[in-house]
């Protein structure tokens, strides 16, 4: 079961490989090829330097010492040509190292925005099913490890390899018998490395297991530092964390033990190497079982120094590869994620004052021609189910009928379903079966962009962005005006405290928001959807973190602005939600009671129950 | 340049000054780091030496037993320079992960001596980075300080003093190459090091675009701004690849200067070397020697380079370690507290208070007396000080000005854990911790019987949703209490708090997310079981205040009226506004 499954990963990994490969290559094929190229060049000069000692000793001093007048031209000479083989060596690493530094960049940020663009395409159950901690970690952690891998892992292995490989070569040009010995030491390197690699990379793994403990642990612990205060908890504390921080402290000493005794091993290793081949061509020479010059001794010495370099360097690059195909892995599964369906051909036409009331859907008729529905803002579900996951049912059988400008009241437990009611409006999610209609067309035949263009949605979880208080408000329509966004921030009773930030409108705030209360941001996004002047408007607990006295306030400005317009409220506190024109109360995904206020209340039903305060929402 | 670098050291020096102190029982292991790599590059060192002598006085004058005799004798010095080499490694892991563990053990130690004050300071993300990621780097840096960083130095100067040893004339070489050399290294550095961090600052932008996109998915879908994010975006991403494309261009060049000065090393030696072997003053082996000197001899200094970048990556984690390290907890036990609070009276005498460094006072002139046992309520809009106002009782903050008296006596003059075990508080935002129902409730009282846990889970009415879970009291609790709703993790952060048995309980907006009904069962019971404790709620709703014995109405950091519930519907606009709005909307009911 074990061998079968890691056979699979291995095979993902070569197919994540390939992918890869392929879309390095076949993005900057030229500039690739060129740096392989640069690569090999790069590693023949470097061998072809260091037998150039051979030539040296054999070809020049040997003859010379035995002149009387001896000739340094041509030495001078064939210095000059090691000296221009040199030069192409360097030029070829120049060249490569430039390359992949720069073919590497324009990679990852073809990646990252590949994936951005990708990403805004995804429907919303994507980023319900997946981590933001970890969708985050792709464009970083994953992108950097990934870059890491094409900018230095592949050369840098590449070069190893054909090192290793002209190291050989040259090798056995210069005596077989000896490159024997080399292969012998070549063997136990490879175990000795492959020994230190498994083991380092178990303890890593480890470690990591570890870390994600003491992370988790010490998470907890400092999220909740305040009510460890209150509780006087500190020691408590202290000798839970001790446990996690010694179970560390021994898998991350053995990891980095074997992880940092590799290279003085393998240097000595080599140092070993050079030594026997010191004695092995010493005896060989001496005796003279085989044409071994001094000359001959000599290179063979001086290439047994680049011999365990590579070796080492494979192993490690090895690692990091692998490394990075698992990051490589999680970006392609992004890419890979389905995008949202959009078949609508219906497309919305807003006026161009920018105000509600002109607004058209253009729905193309067969004939050719198209037929223009005015915007009311009818909504009706007809038999509609819904469930995240297949097979899985959340709602059951709604039937609602909304008309024009009503406001809709959605009652019920958290987990009931009525954020999950609305968030079918705007085709966040699909439906399994049933229909909903927008003043008589089918949502399914409108354009998503369009669709959600007819509508503003306020969420509990207010999300802004990183910019000024204007931009954030005109986010609701591009083309508002500076006059049109205060108006909408003083409907939203949200002016009061933007005039007294330190510059008001252009006060720049921070996208998670420490700089503003919860309620103020509230505030914000509740202006944010007035100035979007939309048809239709979804307010999802969009005043709970608002105190009474300020939501008494943004009451007033909140039915002011609901005038005109169908409205979905959803809300924890039933005081805001008595003057709606139909309330709907929802339990575990059915609606168990439809009708305005005095109906329910004479019903004496569950929202009677609730409005007593004799049952509890949550 | 060297101003710079020498600044550099120092605050590398400073920096570490404190990080040391966690070196501790792990000093042995760390001095015998650098011991073992001394006595390793003193023995391999020697190598080229006697290979020289080998080729020189072996195999050119066909003597096959000096050949063995001296290889024999370099295998064995081969062997224990692996052997010193790999226990440098051991010890230097060793010792690293042993200090990494004791600095961890110490900023968590002092994290938890943090007042409420000190946390403000930091976020409880960023103290986590601190505690894993920075002090992982840290870690590194120790460790190659006491491996690496005292390798490289060595191996240059012995390289050096054994070139000039085998050859003073021909090491000449080196005393105009090694400058070279450095000048290239230092100006890659020089111009590499500063993009880095703009590099670094640009990923934030980055970061933040993503995060702002992803937390609000549906802001962005709902207002359709996918073409606008998007260039939101690539314009972060192009502002990364510009600088760091520059960065990377200019790290690279290392590789090929380093083989520029290699190779020009290699020819000038084979040059002059040959000139002198030719000239009967130098041998072959000499120069087969020297070749592999001047490789130590120029590697050892691309080393220092990296060793140095490193160094000054890890510096800012370094930093943030110690920024955390040297902020003084500003609440501490002093001699000889007292350990007994006397009753649940509470006296505020002239208090002031603002937070550090901002200038706007939070509360102002705030003169309040509670009598044991009574029930205060406090109600007003956020941000006007009510939170800020209890919190003082438990001394989580220290006035800036005036004095809070707590059964008799100033809070300073407690011992902290007396205060806090006697003033039980349950915050505003209801955290539990992993672990079961149980376990969450003896937070109040590690030594609580069942019966007491029963008794106050059902004072808080906890007992009866406790009893419908399969595993009742035994049920577990996941991190963050995502399996609990809001209302049920109010109740049961209540019933933690009332296993203290404490003298002041105070209830901060504690039951929002409990229905009214309910409610109303929390606070009889409060009533009738804790008749002696004094018990302080902060409430948005006025019905779960009003029958208090004085209400409070905060305002912009003061108190605004103090009275009964009658007297403030009569005589307080604010706070009849308030009662009229909450009546009309049926929240009363």
């Amino acid at each position: 079961m074990d061998a079968k499954m890691q056979n699979q990963t291995k095979v993902k990994r070569s197919t994540t490989l390939i992918r890869l490969l392929k879309f390095v290559v076949g993005t900057y094929p030229v500039p690739f090829i060129i740096g392989v190229v640069s690569i090999i060049v790069s590693a023949a000069a470097a061998v072809r330097g260091s037998l150039f000692l051979q030539n040296l000793i054999d070809d020049y001093i040997t003859p010379m010492l035995k002149q009387s007048a001896p000739n340094f031209a041509p030495l001078f000479r064939a210095i000059l040509i090691m000296a221009g083989i040199y030069l192409v060596g360097v030029i070829g690493t120049l060249l490569y190292t430039q390359i992949m530094a720069v073919l590497g960049q324009r990679l990852q940020k073809k990646i990252r925005d590949d994936m951005f663009v990708h990403m805004q395409s995804l429907p919303i159950i994507y980023f319900d099913q997946n981590d933001y901690g970890d969708i985050m970690s792709r464009y970083t952690n994953d992108v950097d490890t990934l870059m890491q891998m094409i900018s230095q892992s592949i050369p840098q292995f590449l070069n190893s390899v054909f090192m290793l490989a002209f190291v050989m070569i040259g090798m056995i040009a210069l005596s077989p018998l000896l490159t024997l010995v080399t292969l012998f030491i070549f063997l136990l390197s490879i175990g000795v490395v492959r020994v230190l690699t498994t083991r380092s990379s178990h303890y890593f793994k480890e470690q990591q297991k570890q870390l994600g403990k003491v992370n988790g642990f010490v998470e907890e612990m400092l999220n909740g530092l305040k009510v460890i205060k209150v509780f006087s908890h500190e020691t408590e504390a202290k000798a839970d964390f001790d446990v996690f921080n010694q179970e560390y402290q021994a898998d991350s000493a053995k990891a980095n033990a074997y992880a940092t005794m590799l290279f003085p091993i393998m240097g000595n290793i080599g140092n070993v190497l050079y030594v026997l081949i010191a004695i092995f061509g010493g005896i060989i020479a001496i005796n003279g079982w085989s044409t071994l010059t001094l000359g001959a001794i000599a290179a063979f010495l001086q290439l047994s120094r680049s011999f365990s370099q590579p070796i080492s360097q494979i192993s490690m690059q090895l690692n990091s590869i692998v490394l990075a195909l698992a990051g490589a892995e999680r970006i392609f599964q992004l890419e890979d994620s389905p995008v949202e369906v959009d078949a609508g051909h219906v497309t919305l036409e807003t006026a161009q004052d920018g105000t509600k009331n002109n607004w058209n859907w253009r729905v193309p008729q067969a004939g050719g021609s198209d037929q223009l529905v005015p915007v009311r803002g009818r909504i009706i579900f007809d038999h509609v189910n819904f469930g995240y996951l297949p097979g899985q049912t959340i709602l059951h059988d709604i039937n609602v009928t909304v008309e024009p400008g009503e406001k809709v009241a959605l009652v019920g437990a958290t987990g009931a379903g009525k954020t999950t009611i609305s968030s079918m409006l705007n085709r966040f999610y699909e439906i399994n079966s049933g229909t909903i209609t927008y003043d008589g067309i089918n949502i399914q035949n409108i354009k998503k962009d369009d669709l959600r263009r007819s509508m503003a949605i306020v969420l509990q979880a207010t999300n802004l962005f990183s910019t000024t208080v204007r931009e954030n408000i005109r986010y609701g329509r591009l083309s508002a005006t500076d006059d049109e966004v205060e108006q909408a921030a003083k409907l939203a009773h949200a002016d009061e405290f933007i005039e007294e930030l330190s510059q008001g409108y252009d006060t720049k705030i921070d996208g998670d928001g420490s700089d503003l209360s919860q309620g103020q941001r509230q505030l914000l996004a509740i202006a944010r959807a007035n100035v979007a002047d939309t048809p239709l408007m979804i307010l999802d607990e969009a005043t709970s973190s608002i105190d009474t006295r300020t939501e008494r306030m943004v009451q007033a400005g909140m039915d002011n602005l609901m005038k005109g317009r169908t409205t979905f409220v959803i809300a924890h506190r039933l005081s805001t939600i008595a003057n709606s024109d139909l309330i709907l109360v929802i339990d575990h995904g059915r609606i168990i009671e439809q009708g305005n206020h005095e109906q329910l209340i004479a019903k004496q039903g569950e929202y009677y129950q609730l409005y007593t305060g004799k049952k509890s929402l949550s | 340049m060297q101003i710079a670098l020498h600044f550099f050291v120092l605050e590398v020096l400073h920096l570490f000054r404190t990080l040391l102190h966690s070196v501790r029982q792990y000093r042995k292991l760390s001095l015998l780091s650098p011991l073992f790599v001394t006595a390793e590059v003193g023995i391999e060192i020697f190598i080229p030496y006697l290979m020289g002598n080998i080729i020189d006085n072996g195999l050119m004058k066909s003597n096959q037993s000096y050949v063995i005799h001296y290889g024999l004798i370099l295998l064995a010095m081969s062997i224990v320079s692996l052997v010193c080499g790999a226990s440098a490694s051991w010890t230097s892991a060793h010792a690293g992960a042993g200090f990494a563990t004791n600095l961890r053990h110490d900023l968590f130690y002092h994290i938890q001596g943090f007042s409420f004050t000190n946390i403000d300071r930091f976020s409880g993300s960023s103290l986590v980075t601190r505690l894993t990621t920075d002090i992982t780097n840290v870690q590194n840096a120790y460790q190659m300080l006491i491996r690496q960083a005292v390798r490289a130095p060595l191996m240059l100067i012995f390289s050096i003093v054994m070139a000039f040893n085998v050859n003073s004339q021909l090491a000449l070489i080196f005393v105009i190459l090694v400058p070279i050399l450095a000048i290239i290294l230092v100006t890659i550095l020089h111009f590499g090091r500063p993009l880095f961090r703009i590099v670094f600052r640009r990923y934030d932008t980055l970061n933040r675009v993503v995060r702002e996109n992803v937390r609000g998915i549906r802001v962005v879908k709902t207002y359709v701004r996918k073409n606008e994010e998007e260039e939101k975006f690539k314009s972060a991403s192009k502002g990364i690849a510009t600088v760091f494309t520059k960065a990377q261009r200019i790290m690279s060049m290392n590789g090929p200067a380093m083989q520029l000065v290699v190779n020009t090393s290699l020819l000038l030696l084979s040059w002059f070397g040959a000139k002198m072997i030719v000239g009967g003053t130098f041998q072959t082996g000499q120069l087969v020697s020297m070749y592999s000197y001047s490789n130590q001899i120029l590697f050892s200094m691309s080393f220092l380079a990296m060793i140095f970048t490193q160094l000054s990556l890890s510096q800012a984690s370094g930093d943030r370690i110690v920024e955390v390290l040297r902020d003084q907890p500003t609440i501490t036990d002093q001699k000889g507290a007292l350990t007994d609070v006397e009753d649940g009276s509470i006296d505020f005498q002239n208090v002031n208070f603002n937070y550090a460094d901002a200038k706007r006072s939070i509360l102002k002139d705030i003169n309040l007396q509670i009598k044991s046992g009574q029930v205060i309520g406090i109600i007003g809009e956020t941000g006007s000080g009510k939170s800020t106002l209890v919190q003082l009782i438990p001394r989580l903050y220290d006035t800036t000005h005036g004095k809070v008296v707590v059964g008799g006596h100033n809070v300073r003059n407690y011992d902290l854990k007396a205060l806090r075990d006697n003033v039980a508080m349950v915050l505003q935002t209801s955290i539990l911790f992993s672990g079961t129902i149980a376990e969450n409730l003896r937070w109040g009282n590690e030594n609580a019987t069942d019966e007491q846990v029963i008794r106050a889970a059902k004072i808080a009415q906890a007992d009866d949703f406790i009893n419908e879970f399969d595993d009742g009291y035994h049920t577990y609790i996941e991190q963050g209490g995502n399996n609990v709703s809001g209302g049920q993790q109010q109740r049961l952060t209540i019933a933690r708090a009332l296993l203290k048995n404490p003298k002041i309980l105070i209830l901060d907006d504690s039951t929002s997310a409990v229905d009214t009904h309910t409610e109303q069962k929390i606070r009889q019971g409060l009533r009738e079981d804790l008749p002696e404790t004094t018990k302080i709620i902060i409430s948005q709703r006025i019905v779960s205040i009003q029958d208090a014995d004085q209400i409070i109405v905060m305002d912009h950091g003061q108190i605004q009226d103090v009275g009964t519930h009658e007297e403030l519907v009569q005589r307080n606009q604010m706070y009849r506004e308030i009662y009229e709005f909450q009546q009309k909307a049926g929240d009363e009911n």
